[in-house]
C-alpha cells in the first residue's frame, strides 16, 4: 500500500436527516490502491457514508474529497471517478446484459465501451450469456454484472455495498476473488459489509462505525489493541505449576489453563517466548507446538459494540 | 444528447417490454381512431342529412362552416366534435409509460446506480419526458391521419374533408397534442414520487384526463365551442401550466430526495 497518497479525505463528515443524524464527525483518509472495509451494524451510516462519497447525498456537516474533488461542490467530476455496487444491484431486468452495461456506457461517455463490456463480461463468465434478459439471471449473476457495471468505466474508487450480500457460497467466492483480483490490480476500494470474515480477508484496513467512528486500523492491530497478544502452548499435560512459573515473568499475564494448553497474555512474544518455552521444558513440560491464538475480526466487532451498547444503557 | 438518446431507448427497451403498458399504450389510440371512423361510416354518405337546413345546426358553430349547406356543415359538426377525444390519447398515453418508467425504476432500485453517473437530473428527466411524449405524439398524430384519409374515404364532400386540415385541427393535433403530452409527463413524475405501484400512479393520473372528458361534454352539448379562438386559448394555457408542472417535476425528482424519501 502507498502511503499518504489519499484518494479520500474525509474531515468531520457529518449527515443529518431531520433530527436524526446518520453519520457523525466521520473523519478518514483511504489511500489509493487501499481495500478499506466500513463495518458496523444495520443503521451505522455506512450506506450513507457510501452515498456522500459517491456524491449522491450532500454531506450536512464537515467535508470530504473524493480523488481530489470536493463532495457537494464538484460532484459530477467525483462520478465519474468512482463506480458503484449499491446494496441492491438495482439492473434493467427486461434488458440483456450487454445493453445493460452498453446502457451505463453511454451515461459515462464511453467511446471504448464494446470492448470493455467483452472485457468484463469474459472476466466474470457472462460473455455467453449476454444477449440474454438480466430477468432471467441467478442472484450470482446479477452481482457478477451489476460489479462489472461499475468497474465498466476504470473508475479509480470502487465502492462496494455488501458485494456478497445473500449469495451462495459459491457465487460469494467468485465475487470475493474478484475483488482480490481488482486489489492486486491496485485499485482503491471501499466495502461495506456485514461479513467479517470476508472484511479480514480482503481489507487493508477497517472502520467499525456506529454512527461515528469506533475504530480504525488493520484488522490484525484491532485485535492486538483490544485483545492483546494471546500465545498457546499446547502441551502433553498441562499443569498448575508450569502456570505459576509462568506467572512470574513480567509482560506475562491473563495465564489460563483450557484441556491441555496454557494460554497467556505476552506482551512481546517475539523475544518473550523462547524464554518461556524453555522455562517450561526444564519444568518438565513437554511442549508439543506453540502459536498465538487467531481472534477473529468478529470478535473485535463484537467487543467494539459491546461498548457501545454498555455506554448506551450506562 | 447522446445521453439522453440512450435513455429514450433503454425506457422503450423496458417499457414496451411490459404486456399491460403495450396494450394500454395501442388500445385507447386504437379505440380513439375506430370511433369516429365507425360514426363517419354511418353517417358520411347517409342521405338523411341531405334534409338538414343551416337552422337545425348550433349557431354558435354556424360561422365555422363557412358556404358548407346544411347536411355538410352537420357533417363537419359531427366530424369536429371528436377533436377532443383525440385530445385525450396524448394525455393518456404519456402517463402510461411515465408511471411505468419512474415507479418501476423505484420498485426494482435501478436509480441508484443510475444517479451515480455523471448524468444530470435534466437529462434524466428530459430522457424520460421524451420516452413518453414521442409515442403518445406519434399516435396521436399517426390516429389523426387515418381519421382524416379514411374520413377522405368515408365523405362525399371533398370541402368537408378539406375542414380536417384546418388551422383549427392542425393546432389541435400538432400543437395542443403535445403540450398535453408534457402536462400528462410532468404530472406522473409528481405522482410516481409518492406511490410504489405504478397501476396506482397510473390511475391517479387518469383522474386529470377528466378535464378533457369535462370539455369534450360541454362541447357534445353545445355549453363549449372548439373553434380556432378555443383552441389557441387551451393551448396558451398549457403552456403557462406545462412551465409550472415541470418546474415542480423537476423539485421533486431531485437526487437527495429520491434516494432518501422515494420509498
Amino acid at each position: 500500500m502507498i502511503e499518504n497518497n489519499p484518494v479520500i479525505v474525509t474531515e468531520n463528515l457529518t449527515r443529518s436527516f431531520g433530527e436524526l443524524t446518520a453519520v457523525n464527525q466521520l473523519s478518514l483518509s483511504i489511500q489509493k490502491g487501499e481495500v478499506f472495509g466500513l463495518l458496523g451494524p444495520n443503521g451505522a451510516g455506512k450506506t450513507t457514508t457510501v452515498r456522500m462519497l459517491a456524491a449522491l447525498l450532500a454531506p450536512t456537516g464537515g467535508k470530504a474529497t473524493v480523488a481530489g474533488f470536493r463532495v457537494g461542490e464538484q460532484d459530477q467530476e467525483i462520478r465519474r471517478k468512482i463506480g458503484l455496487l449499491p446494496e441492491a444491484p438495482g439492473l434493467y431486468d427486461a434488458l440483456s446484459a450487454e445493453q445493460n452495461l452498453a446502457f451505463f456506457g453511454a451515461m459515462h461517455d464511453m467511446e471504448n465501451v464494446s470492448s470493455q463490456i467483452r472485457r468484463y463480461l469474459d472476466l466474470l463468465g457472462l460473455w455467453k450469456r449476454r444477449f440474454e434478459p438480466v430477468g432471467t439471471f441467478s442472484k450470482g449473476m446479477r452481482q457478477k454484472l451489476a460489479i462489472a457495471r461499475a468497474l465498466l468505466h476504470e473508475p479509480e474508487v470502487l465502492f462496494l455495498d455488501e458485494p456478497t450480500s445473500g449469495l451462495d457460497p459459491q457465487a460469494s467466492r467468485l465475487v470475493r476473488e474478484f475483488i482480490i483480483e481488482l486489489k492486486e490490480e491496485g485499485r482503491t476500494i471501499i466495502i461495506c459489509t456485514h461479513n467479517l470474515e470476508e472484511a479480514d480477508r480482503l481489507c487493508d484496513r477497517v472502520a467499525v462505525v456506529s454512527g461515528h467512528l469506533l475504530a480504525l486500523d488493520e484488522p490484525g492491530e484491532l485485535r492486538r489493541k483490544i485483545f492483546g497478544r494471546k500465545v498457546v502452548f499446547h502441551l502433553t499435560e498441562a499443569k498448575l505449576e508450569l502456570v505459576n512459573i509462568l506467572e512470574k515473568f513480567k509482560g506475562v499475564s491473563e495465564i489460563e489453563i483450557v484441556d491441555n494448553k496454557i494460554l497467556a497474555a505476552v506482551e512481546n512474544p517475539e523475544t518473550q517466548n523462547p524464554i518461556l518455552i524453555r522455562e517450561l521444558v526444564e519444568n518438565g513440560a513437554e511442549v508439543q507446538f506453540v502459536g498465538e491464538l487467531k481472534r477473529r475480526l468478529e470478535d473485535v466487532y463484537l467487543e467494539l459494540m459491546g461498548a457501545v451498547e454498555g455506554n448506551d444503557h450506562g | 444528447m447522446d445521453k439522453i438518446k440512450a435513455i429514450i431507448i433503454k425506457e422503450w427497451r423496458e417499457v414496451f417490454k411490459n404486456k399491460l403498458v403495450l396494450f394500454s399504450v395501442s388500445f385507447l389510440p386504437l379505440m380513439i381512431t375506430a370511433i369516429p371512423l365507425v360514426t363517419l361510416y354511418y353517417t358520411g354518405r347517409s342521405d338523411d342529412f341531405a334534409a338538414i337546413s343551416i337552422a337545425d345546426i348550433p349557431p354558435q358553430f354556424v360561422p365555422l362552416c363557412g358556404g358548407l349547406n346544411g347536411g355538410d356543415c352537420m357533417l363537419y359538426y359531427i366530424v369536429t366534435q371528436f377533436i377532443l377525444l383525440f385530445m385525450m390519447v396524448p394525455v393518456i398515453v404519456p402517463m402510461t409509460i411515465a408511471s411505468y418508467s419512474i415507479v418501476g425504476e423505484k420498485t426494482t432500485r435501478t436509480l441508484e446506480p443510475l444517479l451515480a453517473t455523471p448524468v444530470t437530473t435534466l437529462q434524466i428527466l428530459i430522457g424520460k419526458g421524451l420516452a413518453a411524449v414521442i409515442p403518445a405524439v406519434l399516435t396521436t398524430w399517426g390516429g389523426y391521419l387515418i381519421y382524416a384519409a379514411g374520413a377522405h374515404l368515408m365523405v362525399s364532400n371533398p370541402e368537408v374533408v378539406g375542414k380536417l386540415f384546418d388551422p383549427l385541427w392542425m393546432i389541435a393535433i400538432f400543437l395542443v397534442g403535445p403540450l398535453l403530452s408534457l402536462m400528462g409527463v410532468s404530472i406522473s413524475v409528481m405522482i410516481s414520487s409518492r406511490v410504489n405501484d405504478p397501476r396506482v400512479a397510473e390511475q391517479i393520473s387518469a383522474v386529470f384526463v377528466l378535464p378533457v372528458v369535462g370539455l369534450f361534454i360541454g362541447q357534445m352539448s353545445g355549453l363549449i365551442l372548439i373553434n380556432e379562438e378555443f383552441i389557441l386559448w387551451m393551448a396558451a394555457v398549457l403552456f403557462v401550466l406545462d412551465s409550472i408542472l415541470f418546474y415542480f417535476a423537476i423539485q421533486i425528482f431531485q437526487r437527495e430526495t429520491i434516494l432518501s424519501r422515494w420509498k
